[in-house]
């Protein structure tokens, strides 16, 4: 019998992480520390576009 | 006209039509009381009809057809079948075994003579209170489907005179598992609404709990029991920080953990440890035990994907199901690699199981989103929006899609 259920792994799991555009890791950490979930949890900080070369 | 010897002479074989018909005994009985009615006003006026018992049977069922429709809740349907479950179980009218009225309804409802499905969701229809909607969500099938399966199985019923019983001690076990499917799709519908604003309702989550304890004072050694009622207390520990002050969704990741329910966690991690330990763990108790591990971590970091994968793993060749798969997809996702939870969603979806359920795509681009694969994210987001039923949830997907079609 095939039914659906209350799996946290699609249901809740899905999402989590915030798209910002930032100039730099230090723009990206203060936007970061705005985010609601940073006050009670931890956020990651990752680049996911390249960046321009920095000059 | 004398209404009182009618009444004497007609009511008997009205009533029992009517129950027959009806299959409870209180609804009956009030339709009839009013087709009565309707015909002390009507009968002095337009004369009594040719068949008098007939117009009665036909006008008390158009009452019972109205009524049934406006009535949805459990609590409408609950004395009319319990009525005509003491009256088929009439040489023992006390029935000492079940701890609680409505368990043994449910009891009652799973009978044996249909198929274990249809068991289930005529249940939900008729005692919880779920809509044909709401079931074939839950069995992920079209609503039209699910209203011609409920109306074959209340047909086969009907034709074939099987009596609602009360089952006795020696056989809970042949209709423990439709009764524990039935328990955990009230509790999922009260963890993620099919439809409607509110993501979450409370009040379906504690019935479903609710009823999960009775069934553990009733079968306390059974640890499937036991592991559903694990299952339902982690789940629900998170209740107050899944959605945010807006009605907003709030993922694992980003949920407040100090708030979630510490005494429910305790329990639920206890009963589930109690279930794995017997042995034989099966379909509840391993998603207890998954719900355990979720519940374990102080930070969502801290969440042991590995374990989880692993365990759906083992869920998944005990219990084959796609929706199994999916979810062991994406903790395989976040346990090992994206792009090998990536492929195992691609290949399930090859299969054309789940065609109509959301969170297949949903899933899907959340994975080609944390690859940054943004346009195959937009396109998976599209169809998910396509196919969700939840206005919660669809918020969220919007959301999600405006974000990767802004980086793409």
């Amino acid at each position: 019998m095939t039914t659906d259920g209350p799996f946290a792994e699609t249901r809740e799991q899905l999402g989590g992480f915030y798209l910002v555009e930032a100039k730099d890791l230090d723009e990206a950490i203060k936007l970061a520390a705005g985010i609601p979930a940073s006050r009670t949890g931890s956020i990651e900080v990752r680049p996911i576009m390249p960046t321009p070369p920095i000059e | 006209m004398d209404f009182e010897t009618l009444y004497r002479e007609e009511r008997p074989r009205a009533l029992a039509t009517l129950i027959r018909l009806l299959r409870g005994f209180d609804l009956a009985e009030d339709v009839l009381q009013e087709a009565f009615a309707a015909a002390v006003e009507q009968w002095p006026r337009e004369g009594v009809p040719g068949n008098p018992c007939a117009w009665l049977v036909s006008t008390a069922r158009h009452k019972a057809i109205d009524r049934l429709r406006r009535a949805k809740t459990f609590a409408a349907k609950q004395a009319e079948i319990a009525y005509s479950s003491e009256t088929a179980s009439s040489p023992n009218p006390v029935d000492e075994t079940f701890p609680d009225d409505r368990l043994r309804l449910i009891f009652t409802c799973c009978h044996p003579a249909l198929a274990l499905e249809a068991q289930v969701a005529l249940t939900l229809k008729t005692l919880c209170g779920l809509s044909v909607e709401q079931i074939a969500r839950a069995f992920l099938v079209a609503p039209p489907t699910m209203a011609q399966r409920l109306v074959r199985a209340k047909g086969k019923i009907r034709d074939a005179g099987i009596p609602y019983e009360v089952p006795g001690s020696e056989r809970l076990a042949e209709r423990l598992e439709g009764v524990l499917r039935v328990v955990y799709l009230v509790f999922n519908e009260g963890y993620a609404a099919t439809s409607g604003d509110a993501l979450v309702r409370r009040e379906l989550c504690a019935e479903a709990i609710r009823l999960g304890r009775w069934l553990r004072s009733l079968l306390p050694s059974v640890s499937e029991v036991t592991g559903l009622l694990a299952l339902m207390l982690l789940q629900d520990s998170r209740r107050v920080t899944r959605v945010d002050a807006q009605g907003e969704l709030v993922t694992l990741e980003d949920q407040d953990r100090s708030l979630w329910d510490r005494g429910q966690i305790l329990e639920g991690e206890s009963l589930a440890e109690e279930a794995v330990r017997r042995g034989g763990a099966g379909f509840y108790a391993l998603q207890g035990a998954i719900a355990a591990l979720h519940a374990h971590a102080v930070r969502a970091e801290e969440t042991d994907w590995p374990q989880i994968a692993a365990l759906y793993a083992l869920l998944l060749r005990l219990h084959p199901s796609p929706v199994v798969a999916l979810n062991h997809a994406a903790a395989v996702a976040m346990g090992e690699r994206l792009d090998r939870g990536l492929r195992l969603i691609e290949q399930l979806e090859r299969t054309g199981e789940l065609e109509s359920y959301h969170l297949l795509p949903a899933a899907k681009a959340d994975i080609l989103r944390r690859l940054g694969r943004f346009s195959e994210a937009a396109v998976e987001y599209e169809r998910a929006l396509r196919l969700v039923t939840q206005e919660a949830e669809r918020r969220y997907l919007e959301r999600r899609l405006r974000e990767v079609a802004a980086a793409e």
